[in-house]
């Protein structure tokens, strides 16, 4: 692990991005317009949209983390640049590093956003602080792009790698909460639902939503996806591999 | 440079013992070993197919093998102190197509520590000079195998490792390309170049003759033309395949 390489990973990847004009203004763009849709769609119920369009600005970057990060890992997989800085003095965890570093700087870039226009034009209301919203929508997307980082290893294509988000991303969406109150859900669900970390992040939102101050209750949420994280990115950094067939 | 480059008899920089590797349940490497001498260009021929590819990537660490042993410079294949010295360019051009062509190079460059303005002269040692502001993606093949090559001669590496490296490329470029080999391999760098055109071969040390994960022959240019009693080195292949073909 170097800290050097690390960044200059980062940077890398950064410029990759940053070439991508059109991608660029989606990925700072739409996560606004999809919160300002369901604003005005619950423009009768803003005690909904304070729920529902604070719950959405954590799982943008995650779905957006997991998007971008499983795709541009997959072509590094299959363009031969992985197999390449796995010869050169890069160690997986730079990569990784890299990839965390450069697409956390666009999660937190799209989270900015997405959460100034929503506090400041539709109103959204929160009891507790917007920096901890901001906070537990980083973590999230870190650990959307540790999740990426692993799916990654098992597509062999990018339509394979879209078609990975509906088993991992949609799931998690579905049984977070937002669509559904999780205590009204049958108990089996309730257990899956407890095993999956985007749970945790929309608990954390949910304690910034009803409390002024900072709870320990949301720490060991954020604590909880943190983890999660880690795990994942533990994961993924092992399907980097040296050697291959 | 490395230290053996005045010694009288060259070093071995590649030594391969009994190497056996299997790809999808089908031996594609049978026993091969071979030991390349340190400050030399050897040549890798062989039909496609034949290997090279595995062989290549079993020298630089990157291919599961089932059994024999490969040291570069004293150390087991692809191990941590190998990776500042030796370099590898795959047969598809491995760089970034959303990047420039000196974006690539000086991020290879700059993972070994190494400035921009020395990207840019491995931009312009590889003939890529009037090209360094464009996009990979926007390249001819021959341009993107070029900028790959940059990216490894900008670490002047010790051992350089090259996969077919002048597949479409201009007869000029071509012949710019050999003669930086050979003045690489002057200073002391060992060079492994494959190539499946036989007029590539004359250029070299010494060749490597792979056919069905076997060598089948391991000699000099003159010495292979000599012991099969042939003119040219396409010849001499086609003599020693005849010749095995009998024995069996």
């Amino acid at each position: 692990m170097s800290l050097r390489i690390t960044f200059i990973t980062a940077g890398r990847i950064l410029r990759q991005l940053l070439g991508d004009r059109r991608t660029v203004v989606l990925i700072l763009a739409v996560p606004s317009l999809m919160i300002a849709l369901i604003s005005a769609i619950m423009d009768a119920a803003p005690e909904a949209f304070n729920s529902v369009g604070l719950i959405l600005l954590a799982f943008f970057p995650f779905m957006m983390m997991f998007m971008i990060t499983s795709i541009t890992l997959l072509r590094e997989r299959t363009g031969g640049t992985l197999e390449r800085l796995m010869t050169t003095p890069t160690g997986k965890l730079d990569l990784v590093g890299g990839y965390a570093i450069a697409f956390g700087v666009a999660a937190a870039s799209q989270t900015a956003i997405a959460a100034s226009v929503a506090y400041l034009f539709l109103g959204l209301e929160t009891a507790g602080p917007a920096w901890a919203v901001f906070l537990i929508a980083i973590i999230a997307s870190l650990f959307g792009m540790a999740l990426g980082l692993f799916v990654s290893a098992f597509a062999t294509t990018e339509f394979q790698a879209i078609q990975f988000m509906p088993v991992f991303v949609v799931p998690q969406l579905l049984l977070c909460g937002l669509i559904w109150p999780r205590d009204q859900m049958a108990g089996w669900l309730q257990g899956v639902s407890d095993a999956l970390p985007i749970t945790y992040a929309v608990k954390a939102l949910t304690e910034v939503q009803v409390n002024a101050e900072i709870t320990s209750a949301m720490w060991g949420d954020v604590a909880v996806v943190a983890a999660a994280a880690l795990v994942a990115t533990a994961l993924g950094a092992a399907t980097l591999r040296r050697r291959t067939n | 440079m490395p230290p053996n480059a005045t010694a009288s008899t060259p070093a071995t920089a590649i030594a391969v013992d009994d190497l056996v590797v299997h790809r999808g349940g089908q031996p594609v490497l049978n026993s091969v070993s071979t030991r390349i001498a340190a400050g030399s260009v050897t040549g890798l021929l062989g039909p496609s197919g034949s290997g090279k590819t595995t062989f290549i990537r079993a020298i630089v660490g990157t291919q599961k093998v089932r059994s024999g042993t490969v040291e570069v410079l004293g150390h087991p294949a692809g191990t941590k102190p190998l990776r500042r010295r030796v370099a590898y360019v795959t047969q598809d051009a491995s760089i970034y197509p959303d990047l420039s062509v000196k974006a690539n190079v000086a991020y290879f460059a700059a993972l070994y520590g190494r400035s921009r303005s020395e990207a840019m002269t491995a931009i312009e040692r590889v003939g890529m000079g009037d090209h360094a502001h464009k996009l990979a993606a926007n390249l001819s093949g021959g341009q993107k195998t070029r900028t790959s090559l940059a990216c490894a001669l900008v670490i002047e590496p010790e051992v350089l490792v090259l996969d077919e490296p002048t597949v479409g490329l201009d007869p000029v470029i071509r012949e710019e390309l050999w003669d930086q080999f050979r003045t690489l391999a002057k200073q002391g760098a060992t060079l492994l170049v494959s190539s499946h055109v036989m007029d590539e071969a004359d250029r070299c040390d010494r060749l490597l003759l792979l056919r069905e994960g076997r060598f089948i022959a391991d000699d000099t240019p003159a010495d292979l033309r000599a012991s099969t009693g042939t003119a040219n080195l396409e010849a001499a292949f086609l003599h020693l395949i005849r010749e095995l073909e009998k024995a069996n």
